[in-house]
């Protein structure tokens, strides 16, 4: 596993179709590195540098700055339990630590059969719903110490087949149908939209 | 008070079919897009200017005013939208994404047409995938009906809609940061002049952010007048709004009031809305706009859900964020974990916020593990003022930001009202120390 996949390098010209600038694509190009290796390898990494005409340090100068994106391999499942204020109030390090007893791994580490990896994550905008968590990015909503166990337990004998593996994101990705799109507005273009001319706003 | 204003942005989150293209045809979806060709761009963005609808995304900047801060004739315009929800407290754009996609897609539209942009681009946090995925499910079936893309509704109107999405960073919501990321950078805010991305932004040509909130209200203002939102609320604070109120509460949950008047006793207390403090224990503090905002207290509760009343009591509604807490709460621990968020999430840039919010975290972490010096408050309000001089209200800034003031300006307000309390953890330390048994001293003495 290194390089994008054929298909991923088609997806990946699509993507950077629908940007002004090709390095604007350099973020989900990484997102589809992750979704097809589980982490961003470095041979994924140039790759997307290719594509996007930048170098492989300047890819890993942006991959470097997100949270999501993982240098090191992980588990299959990410669980990421919130801790920030309002989960703080309702439970969240109580479930964090005992999470880490289930588990046996602490924060920011891997269980040794690969499947989980633990983080201890800020706010995942579920605040009313506390304490909550996330495997791979999917939601658990106001989850006791037992809920945790049986997420554990379903996930270890595969019984959330709604959880993909780390690194996918969005099941349904857009298209946009060559015959309906405007077109990408680069900042070259410098002539005033046709709908704005037209309605003779010139002055706006 | 509370009212029985329209539910504007929350109107389909009761259908099963809310997200659904047919669904939202059905309710009246694309409506407003018909009636904005119809009425030509001046016309949408007068009627939203008479709206005076306030940015739902944290600053509270008037949409219309922001819209006209696009410098004249220069093009393109860019319009991205602002889907980075990461505020500690605040959930309610994650909503709209996944409960009423359309519906934020048509008011993109009608900011693009109004403002002239030649594309849009939206950026939703990178740990929503679901939200991501209803929006990139809700574009295909709109670019396939003609509402979005070319000559939409067989009219000269032309616009793509980008769905973009991040990967993990709070400064994103930043706007400038947030342009910075849609360039393919790290996520760092720019240099400022030039303070609007109105003037210069995405590619440095003008562009507008707004948030997810904002646009959603956008069909309803067109359909039904800027003048019809107006008259609902008070003062500058029109319309109504989303409120999450989380915390200490019996029924924490989401609610769409109308701004302005409701107050913030009717939205922690009243039965129809957060229904009382858990244990009906006593209130200890709230916060009333995501960590970023100075706590209120017992005092506060009779004050409207208001920008200016509130801007001038002290603090702000910023991201439509309540966060109770009740009397059983620990301050230092509370302030620790709010501090803690800020440090971690500094992107490095400025000297002030990057060494200081950090240490903001040290002195707490110590003060919580029972090792805190009596000089440590006056050490946090010094460390404070670095980042924020004089640690007053409305915040000033050393950075080029309000990520580091965002810290101070919490701990500040907890610590001149609960001082004691952080005292009191100080002394203890003191004591405990001083009672360490004796015969550890002599041992290390005779070494």
């Amino acid at each position: 596993m290194a390089r994008l996949s054929n298909d991923n390098v088609e997806l990946a010209r699509e993507i950077i179709g629908n940007y002004p600038r090709p390095k604007s694509a350099l973020i989900p190009l990484l997102h589809l590195a992750q979704e097809q290796d589980g982490h961003l390898t470095d041979e994924a990494m140039a790759h997307i540098g290719e594509l996007v005409g930048v170098s492989s340090a300047e890819v890993l100068g942006t991959a470097s700055f997100y949270e999501m994106f993982k240098m090191e391999p992980v588990g299959r499942y990410m669980v990421n339990i919130c801790t920030n204020i309002s989960c703080q109030l309702r439970g969240g390090e109580e479930l964090l630590a005992h999470a880490e007893k289930t588990l046996g791994i602490r924060p920011g580490q891997t269980t040794s059969d690969g499947l989980f990896t633990l983080e201890d994550v800020e706010c995942i905008a579920a605040c009313t719903e506390a304490p909550c968590l996330q495997v791979n990015y999917r939601y658990e909503h106001r989850i006791s110490n037992e809920g945790f166990d049986q997420l554990v337990n379903d996930l270890r004998a595969g019984r959330r087949s709604d959880i993909p593996s780390h690194g996918v994101l969005a099941e349904v990705r857009q298209h946009i149908p060559e015959d309906r799109r405007a077109g990408v507005v680069t900042p070259e273009d410098k002539t005033a939209p046709v709908w704005v001319a037209a309605a003779g706003e010139g002055v706006k | 008070m509370i009212t029985d204003a329209p539910r504007i942005i929350t109107s389909r989150f009761d259908n099963a079919d809310s997200f659904m293209l047919a669904g939202y045809e059905a309710t009246g979806g694309y409506q407003a897009l018909r009636k904005a060709l119809s009425m030509g761009p001046t016309a949408v963005a007068d009627e939203v200017k008479t709206a005076t609808l306030l940015g739902r995304g944290g600053a509270g900047f008037p949409a219309g005013v922001k819209w006209g801060l696009a410098p004249v004739n220069v093009w393109p315009r860019y319009l991205v939208v602002n889907g980075d929800e990461s505020e500690p407290g605040t959930y309610k754009d994650r909503l709209l994404m996944e409960r009423d996609p359309h519906q934020l897609i048509e008011g993109v539209l009608l900011a693009c047409y109004a403002i002239g942009c030649g594309q849009a681009f939206l950026y939703v946090r990178g740990e929503m995938p679901l939200a991501q995925e209803r929006i990139a499910a809700a574009l295909n079936d709109a670019y396939a009906a003609g509402y979005v893309g070319k000559n939409i509704l067989g009219s000269d109107f032309s616009v793509d809609v980008v769905l973009s999405w991040g990967a993990g960073a709070y400064i994103v919501g930043e706007e400038t940061a947030l342009i910075e990321s849609l360039e393919g950078n790290r996520g760092m805010p720019r240099l400022k002049p030039p303070y609007f991305p109105a003037a210069k932004g995405l590619y440095m040509q003008p562009t507008i952010v707004n948030n997810v909130e904002t646009l959603s209200n956008l069909p309803w203002i067109v359909t039904n007048g800027g003048e019809a939102f107006a008259a609902l609320g008070a003062e500058t604070s029109r319309g109504t709004r989303m409120f999450a109120v989380s915390g200490h509460v019996k029924n924490p949950g989401v609610f769409e009031v109308e701004y302005g008047v409701t107050t913030f006793r009717d939205l922690i207390y009243a039965p129809q809305y957060a229904g009382g403090i858990l244990g009906d224990r006593a209130l200890k503090a709230y916060i009333p706009g995501g960590a970023s905002a100075p706590w209120f207290f017992e005092e506060h509760l009779d004050l409207p859900l208001e920008k200016v009343t509130v801007d001038r009591a002290g603090s702000m509604l910023g991201s439509g964020a309540v966060v109770v807490m009740d009397e059983t709460t620990d301050a230092v621990k509370a302030c620790l974990r709010i501090v803690r968020f800020f440090a971690r999430e500094s992107c490095g840039k400025c000297t002030p916020c990057r060494e200081g919010t950090t240490w903001l975290e040290n002195i707490l972490q110590r003060i919580q593990d029972g090792y805190g010096r009596p000089s440590d408050l006056e050490l946090l309000l010094d460390v404070s003022d670095n980042i924020s001089p004089g640690i007053a209200w409305p915040p000033k800034q050393t950075t080029i930001c309000p990520l580091g003031p965002s810290a101070v300006s919490p701990i500040a307000s907890a610590l001149q009202r609960f001082r004691p309390e952080f005292e009191a953890r100080i002394t203890q330390a003191e004591e405990a120390r001083h009672s360490i048994p004796v015969t550890i001293t002599k041992a290390s003495s005779h070494g």
